[in-house]
């Protein structure tokens, strides 16, 4: 076995530094890499670049990051959440690239898997497109978009076992597959980590190749942003 | 002239036996609430849910379990959970067969915008520019002015777009309309809505054609 634990966060963020890409996972706070983020928050690393559906929220997520001016540039599709960052963003602090969330996911999926480009319709006709190649398949236009390039993946699973197999929970998974083995290092926190042989490799939804380095966060808020129960 | 709920009531009629249906933030989140339970159907829901289920019981609430308006969710026994690439290779590849979505501006020819508002408002399209990229049946869901009382359904649209030539049908609280021939064609009136009072209210070219039936609701 390749054993791909570290034995904490600081271990596993090291090499981290101003000016890098960082790819995060999580769909509003759900599945994100909560203990990477607090760890990014204490190093202090500024100019960062990250690749993160959203923004986190004022006082959770990213928005720790945004808040401490941390973050040169975000690129995302959706980050209506966060009165820091529509700040920033309206001050021009902040560089913002907003994408259709379809070719964010698979702008990932395509570094992950060594596909340098690709077509979608997502964004013909619209600013997004704007200086883009377009080409038509089927009279239908398309637009060409690039996989992304990082320096860092940050990828929260439910269970991960040392060889770094992984295995996600509910729609706690949203990008945190698909950013695995997508940046030059592959950094996952797990809620539980366990030898191996006791995840079924049936049920396996990341293999271990796609991670260098995992480790047991120290806990888990999990803190949810529209609670929501039947009156 | 119908509220918000009048309107999903409305859109529900639209939703068919065996259908997968991914619907919007905001109006089309209570179209739920309104489907026949004589038909069989699933509800997807982008950030990785097909075979969504009714908000949670309070003991149930699972912060690993939300829809795409991060609201807690529950999951039927039919249910399946996906990554955000998977998801939206279902939209993408039109295995979706209905998306219901609200708008702050469509125009005649169908094009649509729902996600920006210049140096005032900028939140990002999410999956909007995906499903409107490709499905192949989208109803949008919206007040038939804005709060100033100005029209949503345009010759064009003024706002950044969000998708071209795409919009299929609008339901409002005042109308239900398709586009054909690159105009308006008004197919219902709310109850109690003239058409008279549906023309004034629409800056797009209006198809009117013989008599104009009420919505059933």
């Amino acid at each position: 076995m390749i054993n791909k634990t570290v034995n904490n966060v600081t271990e596993a963020l090291e090499g981290i530094h101003d000016g890098m890409t960082f790819m995060l996972g999580g769909f509003g706070l759900s599945g994100i890499p909560e203990n990477c983020i607090q760890e990014l928050v204490k190093r202090n690393v500024k100019d960062v670049t990250c690749i993160s559906n959203n923004a986190g929220v004022d006082d959770f997520g990213l928005g720790l990051l945004l808040k401490k001016k941390q973050i040169k540039k975000m690129i995302s599709s959706y980050v209506g959440e966060n009165a820091e960052f529509e700040r920033q963003m309206l001050s021009g602090e902040l560089e913002v690239d907003l994408i259709p969330q379809g070719t964010l996911a698979e702008r990932c999926r395509a570094a992950q898997n060594g596909i340098p480009a690709f077509y979608t319709p997502a964004g013909y006709g619209t600013e997004v497109a704007e200086g883009k190649e377009v080409r038509d398949f089927d009279g239908k236009p398309h637009i060409m978009e690039e996989a992304f390039k990082a320096d860092f993946a940050f990828v929260k699973a439910w269970k991960g076992d040392e060889a770094g197999n992984l295995i996600f929970k509910g729609t706690a998974r949203n990008f945190n597959p698909l950013m695995c083995g997508a940046a030059k290092v592959t950094v996952v926190e797990v809620e539980q980590l366990v030898k191996p042989g006791e995840l079924d490799p049936n049920f396996i939804h990341i293999p271990g190749i796609f991670v260098q380095r995992i480790f047991q966060g120290e806990k888990y808020e999990k803190r949810i942003e529209q609670r929501t129960t039947q009156s | 002239m119908l509220d918000k709920n009048g309107i999903a009531k409305r859109i529900a009629q639209e939703v068919q036996d065996g259908f997968y249906v991914n619907l919007g933030i905001g109006i089309p989140t209570l179209v739920a609430n309104y489907v026949r339970d004589d038909i069989e159907l699933e509800f997807q829901s982008e950030n990785g849910i097909l075979g969504m289920g009714p908000f949670p019981r309070e003991e149930d609430v699972d912060a690993d379990l939300i829809n795409a308006g991060k609201q807690t969710i529950t999951a039927l026994p039919s249910a399946s959970f996906f990554d955000s690439a998977l998801s939206f290779g279902m939209i993408r590849g039109q295995h979706v067969d209905l998306t219901i979505l609200g708008a702050m501006e469509v125009a005649q020819n169908g094009n649509i915008a729902n996600w920006k508002i210049p140096g005032k408002m900028v939140k990002g399209m999410g999956g909007a520019m995906d499903l409107v990229g490709s499905a192949k049946n989208i109803i949008v869901a919206m007040m038939h002015t804005n709060k100033a009382g100005d029209s949503k359904l345009l010759k064009t649209c003024s706002l950044p777009l969000t998708g071209v030539e795409c919009v299929t049908k609008i339901v409002t609280n005042l109308a239900v309309l398709d586009i054909v021939d690159k105009k308006f064609r008004l197919l219902e009136r709310a109850p109690g809505v003239s058409v008279e009072a549906i023309q004034q209210a629409t800056e797009g070219d209006l198809i009117v054609e013989g008599d104009i039936p009420e919505m059933k609701l």
